[in-house]
């Protein structure tokens, strides 16, 4: 079996096993749709919905991916199935891009349910700037998962890791976070598509360099 | 088949392995005795690559732990206290995900085989959450001889079963040992090791302070020979 093969193997398998329990997808998609509502609630409804609406829809995404990250780790830990995991003849970075494209995938899906419900409380018609939004949204979550799942790794023994995942975490992903932010403010304010160029290279730029580091370092994090 | 040369491994300023020297022929089932914290864990983890050594050489087939740790991890298999299984997956599913891992061929029928084995054919379409902490046990020992390995590791393998799975496992080393396989076990029960074993050490400490082929061993009194060197090295 070659190298995508295995990748997708392990992918699989989380999927497999979340289809059984929905509990990733369920606790994201909650706390996504918690956020907005309180969001909705605690905005002035007068108030320009250019100020507070991306910042309000990325802490949904952002904190409802930690707890996805979270989760998926704690079935890994489970008896402690990581270590069996650790002990088959891959290559660790196969075990990570495994792991990092199960977690985009939940995650994508609770965002592509999320999103709708965003649109709907705020009063938004998104639908024709659906391809730019998608895109930065894509980007964005790319890079979010692909250093939360080297993180969530490196956590995985530590007592208190669903507050250590969050304060390793964020530190590391606020150019994705501002990156995300302002390019969903350029596109909520219907700006043209050159306006959040740059934004976009920042997010490229991201996510192939911590996408390339995290696969090459995750051997390291993952030894005891 | 294994060969260990000055063995350790540090904490910090705490050693829990201080070296270790071991060679193992092809076939022979050594049972490593030693109380709570004399490095067990420590020795098998790192046997089989899930933790680095401080230092020391570690050949296990030949092949150098440190620089051919992907081919090493084919050669071996480890059954643990704990079972590397996925809840959420069938047994079926389990062994499935584990051989693609492998790169195993004729999956289907190998499966079958070891599930047939272990005595869960019948159940191997079951969610693993819905079996016995002695099934478990036994499905672990199912995923760990699934790629036929050369070289078994296992840690405690009888914690936590009940009589009936604690036999059945017995009978599984049997069967394990028959084969030619080369066995290292760690494990608190002196009955269970001895019945088994070519070769008895203790480790206390993190050294290995006794080590006799099963041949020079009173088993009738070594549980006295035990807690002699046990509190000689403490």
């Amino acid at each position: 079996m070659g190298f995508f093969q295995k990748v997708w193997f392990i992918t699989w398998k989380d999927i497999k096993a979340e289809w059984r329990t929905r509990e990733i997808f369920s606790s994201m998609f909650i706390f996504a749709l918690l956020v907005i509502v309180i969001f909705n609630f605690a905005l002035d409804p007068g108030a320009d919905p250019q100020m507070t609406l991306p910042g309000a829809l990325w802490i949904a995404f952002t904190f409802a991916g930690v707890l996805g990250l979270n989760r998926s780790f704690i079935l890994e830990r489970e008896n402690e199935a990581f270590q069996g995991l650790l002990l088959c003849p891959v290559d660790r970075g196969i075990i990570y891009l495994g792991k990092m494209l199960g977690s985009l995938l939940f995650m994508s899906l609770a965002e592509l349910i999320a999103l709708p419900i965003f649109m709907v409380f705020f009063n938004l018609n998104l639908l024709n700037l659906l391809p730019e939004l998608g895109l930065v949204i894509l980007l964005s979550t790319l890079g979010f998962i692909s250093v939360g799942t080297l993180f969530s790794a490196m956590s995985i023994h530590t007592k208190t890791r669903e507050v250590m995942l969050p304060v390793l975490l964020f530190p590391v992903v606020v150019p994705v976070i501002i990156g995300a932010v302002k390019a969903t403010d350029r596109i909520l304010a219907q700006k043209p598509l050159s306006e959040i160029t740059s934004w976009l290279h920042l997010l490229i730029a991201f996510d192939v360099i911590f996408l390339v580091a995290s696969f090459l370092t995750f051997e390291f994090v993952v030894e005891e | 088949m294994v060969y260990i040369q000055n063995l350790t491994k540090s904490f910090g300023n705490f050693k829990a392995l201080r070296g270790i020297n071991l060679k193992l022929e092809k076939g022979q089932f050594l049972t490593i005795f030693g109380p709570n914290g004399a490095g067990k864990t420590t020795l098998i983890k790192i046997l089989s690559t899930l933790m680095k050594p401080t230092s020391g050489v570690i050949k296990i087939a030949g092949l150098d732990l440190r620089e051919d740790g992907e081919s090493v991890r084919k050669q071996i298999g480890v059954i643990s206290h704990s079972t590397y299984l996925y809840p959420n997956l069938t047994a079926y599913e389990n062994l499935k995900f584990y051989g693609k891992m492998y790169d195993l061929q004729n999956l289907p029928a190998t499966i079958e085989r070891v599930l047939e084995e272990v005595g869960l054919k019948d159940r191997m379409h079951d969610l693993v959450r819905t079996y016995s902490r002695g099934m478990q046990q036994r499905l672990s020992i199912a995923r760990a001889i699934l790629h036929d390995p050369a070289v078994m590791f296992l840690d405690e393998p009888y914690t936590g079963l009940d009589l009936h799975a604690a036999e059945m496992l017995r009978d599984l080393l049997q069967t394990v040992h028959t084969r030619e396989r080369t066995v290292i076990m760690t494990t608190h029960s002196i009955s269970q090791g001895l019945e088994v074993s070519d070769l008895v050490g203790i480790l206390v400490r993190g050294k290995l302070v006794y080590l006799e082929p099963i041949g020079k061993i009173d088993t009738q009194d070594f549980g006295k020979t035990y807690f002699y060197w046990v509190e000689q090295a403490g």
